[in-house]
């Protein structure tokens, strides 16, 4: 048995296996499968300071080793997580970490002064990259400067450590990982969907209704894994990693590559209890590589 | 109710048409099969099929407890369902089970007639629910609707449990059975029936058409309540990825868990 916990921020994991937001909801419906309090921790659904309805039905295309999504942000909004959900989650024994998101900086603000003030709150993610919002979301994480601007103000409010979630949909992930690093964060996370589209070339329509989504699950893996390895060579903050997780060994390829934790994401609609085989695997591929540290692996890759 | 994940034997694999088969499962480790309510349906993981990613929703046709068996009719309708319509006897199929929240039981004095009204694969949750309707005292009858008699599936099961009325848009008929020419919303049966409660399982345009038809019934005539069971596109099953979200007059609610099945005055039809 290794030692599997790791550290990102100050935040303590006591192991590296987090779940993504918006493919874990708010953990509870997993209790049938899994005993939640052995992850390292888990990541809530996306919220903004205000609730979203969301985009039309339909919102899903099944691709070849993944699938495209356009929920947009369906969410019931900060103060109602805070008063209404949070307090179910408060008293699990990992860390309950709440992804916020916003259209602009002031929401953004708002918000990680909110969820600030919940001491069961360990941490937020702060979301500059989802793809299915019209407004802000990817817009703050395709830029440098504009990612820099909001994470600033984001840090002046928010005491706790403040990991960002980058998207990959730009030209180089590992300057926005720099800007944001500039501006006060204390890790990132990556990445967050592809901007992806599926076509009906029966009925000659999109499959979705916003025409493009965020394309997740296994075929995004070595695009995830690129990114990261960018990344680690970029910055000095600590990285979570994920995009197309589905098993042990995927997650041990993000952790060479330099991620001191990772986040499975759609792989829990294949397997709900995909996670703690995750788990178990990190640990066996440890003792089989005689490591005494989950540490020893991070940016191991020999290149 | 208590989820899980199950390996299931195949027991028999039945085809019944073109595009219909029958699995007949029942747990690898011999396990009774848990408590299933009618309306429910399964995800199933479809193994060795590169082009298939997520796992199938699929119906519960009937949990038969003597047997220990898990009955699913599916229809072949693209790659996932081909698959598993070579599956044989023997072959091992993951399960996410029981999943949504199902037709309501509530048999009283005030609710004892019910009306099942299934076109197409849709039939599908109507045997199970029929067959549970029974046990709580109530009278069901079936209302099934396909091109032909050929796509009606399951008649003989079906008359084990109720009164069996069919519609068919081609003419033809089953022998000793109410056939008649048309759509289900056609059948005479529901001017001279007075149900007390219906359930439709079937094509969209199918289910409108019937909650249309009994929107536009004196209130006197209308059943306590008539449901409707969706089946937009899902990934996760479980109410997290909200992808299958139906526009409900209280918002977009999940499928897979607000649902399948829905009152017609909550949806926006």
């Amino acid at each position: 048995m290794a030692n599997l916990s790791t550290n990102i921020a100050g935040l303590t994991l006591k192991n590296p296996v987090l779940t993504a937001s918006g493919t874990f909801g708010y953990g509870t419906e997993f209790s049938d499968f899994i005993d939640l309090e052995r992850l390292g921790g888990f990541i809530v659904k996306g919220t903004t300071l205000l609730p979203r309805q969301g985009n039309p039905y339909p919102r899903l295309a099944e691709t070849p080793s993944g699938m495209i999504n356009a929920v947009g942000l369906q969410n019931k909004g900060v103060e109602y997580y805070i008063t209404h959900i949070h307090p179910q989650l408060a008293s699990l024994k990992t860390n309950v970490i709440v992804n916020l998101s916003g259209s602009c900086i002031e929401d953004y603000v708002e918000g990680a002064r909110m969820l600030n003030e919940v001491e069961t709150i360990p941490a937020i993610e702060l979301n500059i990259s989802c793809p299915n919002v019209k407004a802000g979301g990817m817009g703050f994480g395709t830029r440098p400067g504009m990612a820099a601007e909001v994470v600033k103000a984001v840090r002046a409010v928010y005491k706790k450590p403040l990991i960002v979630k980058l998207t990959p949909n730009v030209t180089s992930i590992a300057e926005i990982a720099k800007a944001v690093e500039g501006a006060g964060a204390d890790s990132v996370s990556l990445i967050n969907t592809v901007l992806a589209m599926a076509v009906d070339a029966e009925r000659q329509r999109p499959v979705l209704s916003t025409v493009t989504g965020g394309l997740s699950g296994a075929a995004i893996k070595p695009i995830a894994l690129r990114c990261v390895w960018q990344v680690y060579n970029a910055v000095k903050i600590p990285i979570v990693g994920l995009g197309g997780i589905m098993d042990a060994t995927d997650a041990i390829e993000f952790m060479l590559c330099g991620a001191r934790a990772i986040e499975v994401g759609t792989a829990n609609f294949i397997d709900p209890a995909v996670t703690m085989k995750i788990i178990d695997g990190i640990d066996e591929y440890l003792d089989r590589h005689g490591c005494q540290n989950v540490s020893e692996i991070v940016g191991a890759l020999k290149v | 109710m208590k989820k899980y994940i199950t390996d299931f034997h195949v027991v028999t694999n039945e085809q019944l048409s073109d595009r219909l088969f029958i699995l007949r499962l029942t747990p690898a480790d011999g396990t009774p099969i848990a408590t299933c309510l009618p309306g429910q349906f399964v995800e199933l993981r479809v193994d060795n099929e590169p082009k298939v990613f997520l796992r199938r929703p699929i119906s519960i046709h009937r949990v038969d407890r003597e047997s220990n068996e898990l009955w699913l009719l599916i229809q072949r309708a693209g790659d996932g369902t081909n698959k598993l319509a070579n599956l044989r006897a023997r072959d091992l199929l993951n399960i996410l089970y029981p999943l949504g929240s199902g037709f309501t039981i509530d048999v009283d004095d005030q609710v004892k007639k019910y009306l099942l009204i299934g076109g197409g694969v849709g039939v599908a949750p109507l045997l199970e629910t029929g067959y549970q309707l029974v046990e709580h005292g109530a009278q069901v009858s079936f209302l099934l609707g396909g091109k032909s008699c050929a796509e009606i599936a399951q008649v003989a099961q079906f008359r084990k449990v109720g009164k069996v009325y069919i519609t068919t848009e081609d003419g033809s008929i089953i022998e000793g059975v109410d056939c008649q020419r048309g759509f289900v919303t056609q059948h005479s049966v529901l001017r001279e029936g007075s149900f007390d409660a219906i359930r439709v399982c079937g094509p969209g345009p199918m289910m409108m058409a019937v909650a249309r038809m009994v929107s536009c019934w004196k209130q006197n005539e209308r059943p306590h309540f008539c449901e409707v069971s969706l089946e937009n596109k899902m990934a996760c099953g479980l109410g997290v990825c909200l992808c299958c979200v139906e526009d409900t007059k209280d918002g977009h609610k999940c499928v897979c868990t607000d649902g399948p099945v829905f009152d017609i005055k909550d949806l926006k039809w």
